[in-house]
């Protein structure tokens, strides 16, 4: 690894982040969508959905709800490694003498930066809507855990298309079919009341072991065997969308 | 004197295609340091691939290419410490502030105090009064402007300039040409692409012609200009050309653009 690795990343990271600070719309437009269906959801369908729980609805919807948020987010991590690329700032940074990989992780810690400010707005309208939980510190942290790791994942999943597409249209609408996933998960409904196959999808596609495990962390219960299925979707998905993004990062700049 | 030194730029036998398309078929030259060398072309010829094989961001089918005395291909990190690119299009960062992206550069390349070199760049470029404005509201003068400042943090050796001078206005463009004639005379090397021909005639110690992949000439301007029957004399009556004109009516010559300020 070469020696500046972290003063480069530090010093970049520094750079993508003003592009987040100096544009503060991305972080309201990455909660806005969420919040807009956690009202829907509650307000206007909430009441004929039957959860089998007496706690509100609103504490049901939301771990789904922050997957959605994440989803959306890492889209402008798209977004912005391709404006890079366009812009040719990657080929200055990448013709100096600093440690090449520097400039992908600058752009991946900033997405966990922006993504993080965009759950701490929708967390706090689902306070105000009425959303109480018992956790204590543990859960929290492990719920934190849990969303950074997803978020973690899924942005390097966002890398691809920022290196690949090509145009500003494609490297955000691979966000598209993430943000639909947690709609066919136990994320809004029980999966047993869905037919046979959509119910076997649901059930073996990683948002909802990932929603289970924060719905039992939030409601203080034992969270079982669906946190680990979690933490191995999560895992997963990173390794090999880190993988992928390394290998056509190092094709693209050879 | 200059030409018993070690090249600062050695190009031989450097090949490359991309899939079928030969674009480069054996380029063949050498840049003495501290020289102004012009690669021409027309558009297509394959003068930004030269570059990009040169800056690292490209790697070559066959050849040597040496800068500074590196092999872009064993010791691509030292040849990044060895030159600065400045490409076709302004490599800047839109939102940031000129300053900021001076400062970038400046901890990029691990230098001691980044502002104080930010800073005095700025004032040789004439971008003080518009340090602290966020790029996207620069004209394209002061992007290119800022972008050559960019390259010249650290004091690289070697400067590879691709097209520094299109699209720009001509007030601009005599700017640029002003700056990079003070870099040669400062002793770094400058490699520079154009399809200007009083581009590299204003500039240029020596000038290379690439045409369908290969240097097809490689002399100064005088060895060039040998190259065709001798001059004949005629008297005609000299018309003023457009710059001329231009220039006669914005009152400005450009060449004090810089000169007014120190």
């Amino acid at each position: 690894m070469n020696k500046h690795f972290f003063g480069d990343a530090a010093v970049l990271t520094r750079r993508s982040l003003k592009h987040v600070t100096r544009s503060m719309d991305t972080i309201i437009t990455t909660a806005v969508t969420p919040v807009a269906m956690m009202l829907l959801f509650v307000y206007v369908f909430g009441g004929a959905i039957d959860t089998g729980s007496t706690e509100p609805y609103v504490g049901y919807l939301l771990p789904g709800i922050l997957l959605i948020t994440i989803a959306s987010g890492i889209s402008y991590t798209a977004y912005r490694l391709f404006t890079d690329m366009q812009a040719g700032i990657l080929e200055r940074f990448q013709s100096m003498p600093i440690a090449r990989s520097g400039v992908l992780w600058a752009h991946v810690l900033t997405s966990l930066v922006a993504n993080f400010a965009s759950l701490v707005i929708v967390v706090g309208v689902a306070l105000i809507m009425g959303f109480r939980t018992g956790a204590n510190l543990g859960a929290w942290l492990a719920v934190a855990g849990i969303l950074l790791l997803f978020t973690l994942a899924l942005t390097w999943v966002a890398v691809i298309p920022g290196l690949t597409a090509k145009t500003v249209g494609g490297a955000g609408a691979f966000s598209y079919p993430l943000i639909f996933l947690p709609f066919i998960s136990s994320a809004f409904v029980p999966t047993d009341s869905m037919p046979g196959p959509v119910r076997w999808f649901a059930e073996n596609q990683p948002v909802t072991p990932i929603v289970n495990a924060m719905r039992d962390l939030f409601t203080s219960q034992p969270v079982g065997s669906a946190i680990w299925v979690a933490l191995a979707w999560c895992v997963g998905i990173l390794v090999v969308a880190f993988a992928f993004s390394m290998a056509i990062y190092r094709r693209k700049i050879s | 004197m200059r030409t018993q030194l070690a090249p600062a730029i050695h190009v031989q036998g450097l090949k490359k295609s991309f899939k079928t398309l030969e674009v480069l078929r054996g380029v063949n030259f050498d840049v003495a340091p501290g020289s102004i060398f012009a690669l021409l072309g027309s558009n297509g010829a394959g003068k930004t691939t030269v570059i990009r094989i040169l800056s690292t961001l490209l790697k070559a089918d066959a050849g040597t290419v040496r800068v500074n005395g590196f092999d872009v291909a064993k010791q691509s990190a030292n040849v990044r410490e060895s030159f600065s690119l400045t490409g076709q299009f302004a490599a800047v960062d839109e939102i940031l502030s000129g300053r900021e992206n001076l400062v970038l550069i400046a901890q990029l390349r691990h230098l001691k105090n980044p502002g104080a070199v930010a800073d005095t760049l700025l004032e040789r470029f004439g971008l003080t009064e518009a340090a602290g404005r966020k790029v996207w509201t620069y004209s394209g003068g002061m992007r290119r402007r800022l972008d050559i400042a960019m390259s010249l943090i650290g004091n690289p050796p070697v400067i590879f300039l691709d097209e520094p001078t299109t699209g720009l206005d001509p007030q601009a463009r005599i700017e640029v040409w002003q700056t990079v004639k003070e870099l040669a005379t400062n002793g770094t090397t400058v490699l520079l692409t154009t399809q200007y021909l009083d581009e590299a005639e204003q500039l240029a110690d020596r000038i290379a012609i690439l045409h369908q992949g290969r240097i097809i000439v490689n002399g100064t301007l005088d060895e060039l200009k040998k190259l065709l029957p001798p001059a004949k004399v005629e008297y005609v009556e000299k018309q003023p050309t457009l710059e001329e004109v231009f220039f006669a009516i914005v009152g400005d010559d450009g060449k004090d653009a810089n000169a007014d300020q120190k």
